[in-house]
């Protein structure tokens, strides 16, 4: 990572792609999808996070590569925390 | 020990300690324990996210005009200017890479500046659901609510759980704001200092990374509190 000096070009676009995201999510979301509402905010949340982490962060073009098995098993780790939540209260009747 | 032969016989960076190989490994090594932390940090947000799952399945229809009643122009806006902290904050990093002292210091007064603003935006709509009477606690009252949704059978003790969770994912995000910009007074007067450069700019890029995941929580934060319940209700 400290070989690659990212151009700072590239951090503009990151930037603007961010903008139009929040823009697009923010209008998209007075427009009725039914169920997709949802679907798209969390959707767009994610694909923006993702470049986030990937330019912002410099995971892309980290040369350690422990630091994305950190990321993708704290990922993995949040959504059995999810899932075995809500296979818990789903078969319960407490919701 | 940077005086000690093996240093001066190798013509180490000052900045190398001597249990790394080069300053590649120990910048590596030192951004991996800044992910560790942030794994544990993902564990800390992912507990409130998931009640929040659990109460917005169970309790819908208070989830939806909770939601509506906070202001989608201001949350936009507070992402906008949040998205702006993290470009200054990922420009810093750069200058500091390419040991501009003074770029750095501007670039992270910026993103003082940013957080600081978002973090009056969101005072500024506390405040507000402070005097509607939407705090959860002995004041609470969630007449409007009803009143503007009267089909959905608003139960005022299910939407306290929706105000209990907003005010605690919000607030945990406001701490970690806090703790971001007290981070970067301190870098500021280090970078002020030169203590920063190619060579060595570690305080920099974590403080960054850690500014980045706060980033990434609010971008979830936003669509889950501001936006999923838009659209008109009955």
């Amino acid at each position: 990572m400290s070989e690659h000096i990212l151009s700072s070009k590239l951090y503009y676009t990151i930037w603007i792609i961010l903008m139009v995201l929040t823009v697009v999510t923010a209008w998209i979301a007075t427009v009725d999808l039914g169920p997709f509402n949802t679907i798209v905010a969390l959707a767009i949340a994610t694909g923006k996070a993702l470049i986030v982490t990937l330019f912002f962060m410099h995971v892309k073009y980290t040369s350690e590569k422990l630091t994305k098995t950190v990321i993708v098993s704290a990922l993995f780790f949040f959504l059995v925390l999810l899932a075995l939540s809500m296979a818990d209260y789903g078969t319960r009747h407490l919701m | 020990m940077s005086d000690s032969p093996a240093t001066m016989e190798h013509g180490h960076s000052p900045a190398l300690r001597h249990h790394f190989a080069d300053v590649e490994q120990q910048r590596n090594a030192a951004s991996l324990g800044m992910w560790l932390f942030l794994a544990t940090e993902i564990m800390f947000f992912g507990g409130m996210f998931c009640a929040y799952l659990i109460y917005r399945i169970s309790y819908f229809n208070e989830f939806a005009a909770g939601s509506q009643s906070l202001q989608l122009k201001v949350g936009a806006a507070n992402t906008v200017v949040l998205i702006c902290s993290s470009l200054t904050v990922a420009l810093g990093v750069r200058a500091a890479q390419m040991g501009k002292r003074r770029l750095l210091v501007v670039l992270l007064l910026l993103t003082m500046l940013f957080g600081l603003t978002f973090l009056g935006v969101k005072a500024y709509e506390w405040h507000r659901e402070y005097e509607e009477h939407h705090v959860p606690g002995f004041g609470f009252d969630a007449k409007n609510l009803i009143e503007e949704h009267p089909k959905l059978g608003i139960d005022p003790q299910h939407a306290q759980v929706f105000y209990s969770l907003y005010f605690a994912m919000t607030g945990m995000h406001a701490i970690h704001m806090i703790i971001g910009v007290g981070l970067f007074i301190w870098l500021t007067f280090m970078a002020w200092r030169g203590e920063y450069g190619p060579e060595y700019y570690t305080p920099v890029e974590n403080a960054g990374l850690y500014w980045h995941f706060v980033d990434i929580v609010w971008i979830y934060l936003f669509p889950l509190l501001y936006l999923i319940d838009r659209k008109p209700l009955g």
